[in-house]
């Protein structure tokens, strides 16, 4: 049994480890990082810390939308290559705080899934449809490492 | 306030005081009849020796006295130290660095060394006398037993700081038949007497032949407030009249030094002793406060009643004294860095049998705690590679018609808001055609590419590149020059190399004074706001008019020189409303120059640089990110990255390609 943090991307509901959300924060200003790739090319200040800030529906291949009254960001703490990393997610909303328990996990579908499939780690069925558990160090270890490669082009 | 644990106080200080001894130890090297430099470094050990017996060190307590009784009897044989002593105290002084961190530590070790130590310093019968005759050669001659008065006085806080003068009194009275009697004189009336205070003198008369040294041996750790005069009372006929004007002036020398000495402690600044991470903490707040004072700043900017502007503005002013104050704290000699490396090369130059003259300058250069931190390392290999592969051997050198001995130059100077430390040897320069065969094997360029030989140079700093085709012992051991250069990268700096086959290989790192606050110029690029370092700004210029038809023309002139320009809105895609009136911030490092065409100069402001992220990490465009008064992020631009830009566009190559687009 652990809690979990239910938030939306586009329509699709997605849940985290509670235990590793620092904050949620209503929108804040955005800095635009010229030259990051789209997915995670923002910062913002999360009080007085400056943090990424990702958009995993572009890296999931969706598009990306103006911040309406439910947008929020999401700030959690990851390990990365051994480090601990604070990051912050965008999300069209967030719903809840619920026990979702381990034993209900599911495997991914091999089809019928919008969603890449190495970063998903498991699914949840629910009566209202089912949540994605997403794996988040593969997903920001992708990041990270497609980051490291990018900046911007020397000649412009 | 924490309670500091008195065993690490011990480490320490020891560790300062090896540091002293071993630059002592290099100093002895090159002067070796130098007696200072001699009964400094039987200073630093007999310290070590009492400081570790008190915080129960007894290994170390043990060790260091051999190796002290050792350099006793070479400090008392007058004798000119020899260059294996020094190996050897050198050798010593690390198994006195391994002991204090485990005692257990190699004794067969330490007891071999102090074997040789014992086999090497002169011995003691014939010596002692040699160290009398020498200083005092004249007056030894005759060997006739004299009166000697000693008078002396301690520090006022002798007593505070653990100094027994009974001891002191028992010593002078083991030299010779001794009549002691107390100076009172300086003694306060009751009411104004501070018992911890040493008020008392003593005046010791000494029958002895010639006790001078012994007397000296005597106040030997008494430091320079000691107020000393050693004269002799009853000269004896016979020798004034064998050595006039001799004898008197040989007793003058040492009386005149205490006299300067005595003044010395008012120009000796007191030190405090603070651990590091106070300092950060220190550093963070007050980046914090100054961020809190822009936002002030900010807000009574327009329409604040004229008090509370006028306390801003003071507030304004104070929190940067505040600030360079606390920079200030941090700022450390680059000498304290350069002194290690001396060691480091005395030891490359012993195993690879390189005859290697070690250079430094500009050790009194100033840079950031943790700059100089994360230098050590980075130089530490450049100056292995340049000794190991840059040097040649003795031989091949000679038959090169060079001297012998190659020299190794580490320099530090300031220019304007950076440090600039170069590295130099004049070996055989790098070897382009090996380069170039190592960077096509490891796939870095391919092997049509037309390059030439400074171009070549620097593909030894690219990932994967690995060092000689031979590994020595010493370099080539894993960690490349590209671990250097992105170490140098870290800090903001940037590392630059010139080579000339034949004569030598430069290595330049230009460095920022300090990490952590700078002044920053706020420009505008479409609805982005970037900082750009003002220490690089040069100046700002109207863009031309003619110069935004952009066909290819990206060149300004000023006063008749060409500086290329990056118009930022197209570098970073940027969106949002332009300016009719476009400006051109002029930044430079070192030589190069380039022009930044930005929409608007919003005004200066102080950065408080953080550190992007990993995600970013791999983005050259920009050193960091500072938070602005309003609380939005700004990101700031590493202008060494865009100068390199900027030089890329000067090529023929690049207009072209421009022009094409």
């Amino acid at each position: 049994m652990s809690d979990r943090l239910i938030f939306r991307l586009v329509d699709q509901m997605f849940a985290i480890e509670a235990s590793c959300v620092c904050e949620i924060l209503e929108v804040a200003p955005v800095t635009r990082v010229p030259g990051a790739p789209a997915y995670a090319d923002g910062l913002v200040n999360v009080r007085g810390r400056i943090v990424p800030l990702t958009d995993l529906r572009v890296m999931f291949g969706c598009e990306r939308r103006a911040a309406d009254h439910d947008t929020r960001i999401i700030v959690v703490e990851i390990t990365l290559d051994g480090e601990p990393l604070t990051v912050a997610i965008m999300a069209d909303a967030v719903t809840a705080v619920s026990d979702i328990d381990e034993r209900d996990f599911q495997p991914t579908p091999s089809v019928g899934m919008r969603w890449p499939r190495e970063y998903v780690r498991a699914i949840v069925q629910r009566d209202d449809g089912f949540i994605i558990i997403p794996d988040l160090s593969t997903i920001f270890e992708a990041i990270s490492r497609s980051a490291d490669r990018s900046d911007i082009p020397e000649a412009a | 306030m924490t309670r500091v644990d008195p065993a690490e106080t011990f480490r320490q200080e020891a560790q300062e005081l090896l540091e002293q001894l071993e630059t002592t130890l290099l100093d002895l090297e090159q002067a070796p009849a130098d007696r200072e430099l001699v009964d400094a470094a039987f200073r630093a050990l007999h310290t070590i020796k009492g400081s570790g017996a008190m915080f129960g060190f007894t290994a170390v307590a043990e060790f260091v006295h051999g190796f002290e009784t050792a350099f006793d009897r070479v400090r008392k044989s007058g004798q000119p130290i020899s260059a294996d002593l020094v190996t050897l105290a050198l050798q010593a002084r690390d198994h006195v660095d391994g002991l204090i961190n485990d005692p257990d530590a190699d004794t067969a070790g330490g007891a071999r060394i102090l074997t040789a130590l014992d086999a090497i310093a002169p011995q003691e019968g014939g010596a002692s006398d040699a160290s009398v005759a020498e200083p005092v050669s004249t007056a030894a001659a005759d060997g006739v037993a004299g009166r000697w008065r000693v008078r002396f006085k301690l520090p006022a806080d002798a007593l505070a700081m653990g100094t027994n003068p009974l001891l002191r009194l028992d010593e002078l009275a083991e030299i010779g038949p001794a009549t002691i009697s107390a100076l009172t004189d300086d003694i306060p009336l009751l009411d104004e007497l501070d018992p911890e205070c040493c008020y008392i003198g003593w005046e010791v008369v000494i029958e002895a032949t010639d006790p001078q040294a012994a007397i000296e041996d005597v106040f030997l750790f008494q430091g320079d407030d000691l107020d000393l005069e050693v004269s002799r009372i009853d000269e004896p006929a016979g020798e004034a009249a064998a050595v006039p004007g001799d004898a008197p002036e040989e007793k003058a020398a040492p009386r005149s030094e205490v006299v300067t000495a005595t003044s010395a402690p008012a120009a000796k600044a007191a030190l405090l002793r603070v651990p590091a991470e106070r300092l950060d903490a220190l550093m963070d707040q007050v980046g914090e406060l100054v961020i809190a004072q822009t936002r002030l700043s900010e807000l009574t900017a327009d329409g604040a009643p004229p008090a509370l502007q006028g306390i801003a503005e003071e507030l304004e002013r104070l929190i940067g004294g505040l600030r360079d104050t606390s920079m200030g704290i941090r700022m450390v000699p680059i000498g304290s860095l350069f002194g290690r490396f001396r060691r480091l090369v005395s030891d490359l130059s012993r195993s690879l049998g390189k005859e290697i003259e070690f250079v430094t300058s500009g050790e009194e250069t100033e840079l950031d705690k943790t700059v100089i931190e994360r230098l050590a390392d980075p130089l530490v290999h450049l100056i292995r590679n340049a000794v190991d592969h840059g040097l040649e051997n003795p031989d091949a050198r000679v038959a090169a018609g060079k001297p012998a001995a190659g020299t190794v130059r580490l320099a530090a100077i300031y220019s304007g808001a950076e440090v600039t430390v170069t590295l130099t040897d004049d070996g055989a320069g790098l070897n382009a055609a090996r380069i170039r065969q190592k960077a096509e094997e490891n796939g870095i360029i391919s092997p049509d590419a037309e390059m030439r030989d400074e171009e070549i140079y620097p593909l030894i700093f690219a990932p994967g590149f690995s060092t000689a085709a031979e590994v020595t012992e010493l370099s080539g051991r894993g960690v490349g020059m590209d671990v250097v250069k992105q170490t140098i990268e870290a800090l903001r700096g940037t590392i630059d190399l010139t080579s000339e086959p034949g004569r030598g290989t430069t290595i330049t790192l230009r460095l920022p004074l300090t990490l952590a606050i700078i002044d920053g110029m706020l420009v505008r690029v479409g609805d982005g706001r970037y900082s750009i370092p003002m220490a690089a700004v040069e100046e700002c210029v109207e863009l031309p008019a003619s110069a935004v038809d952009r066909r290819g023309r990206d060149f300004l002139n000023i006063r008749g020189q060409i500086v290329p320009f990056l118009r930022l809105r197209e570098l970073f895609r940027a969106e949002g409303e332009t300016s009719d009136f476009q400006k051109v911030v002029v930044v430079s490092a070192g030589d190069a120059r380039v022009g930044l065409a930005v929409d608007q100069i919003l005004g200066n402001h102080q950065v408080v640089i953080k550190q992007l992220s990993r995600l970013h990490s791999g983005l050259n465009s920009f050193s960091g990110a500072t938070i602005l008064g309003d609380g939005s992020v700004s990101l700031i631009l590493n202008v060494a990255q865009l100068i390199g830009m900027g030089a890329m566009k000067r090529t023929p190559a690049g207009i072209e390609e421009r022009e094409a687009a």
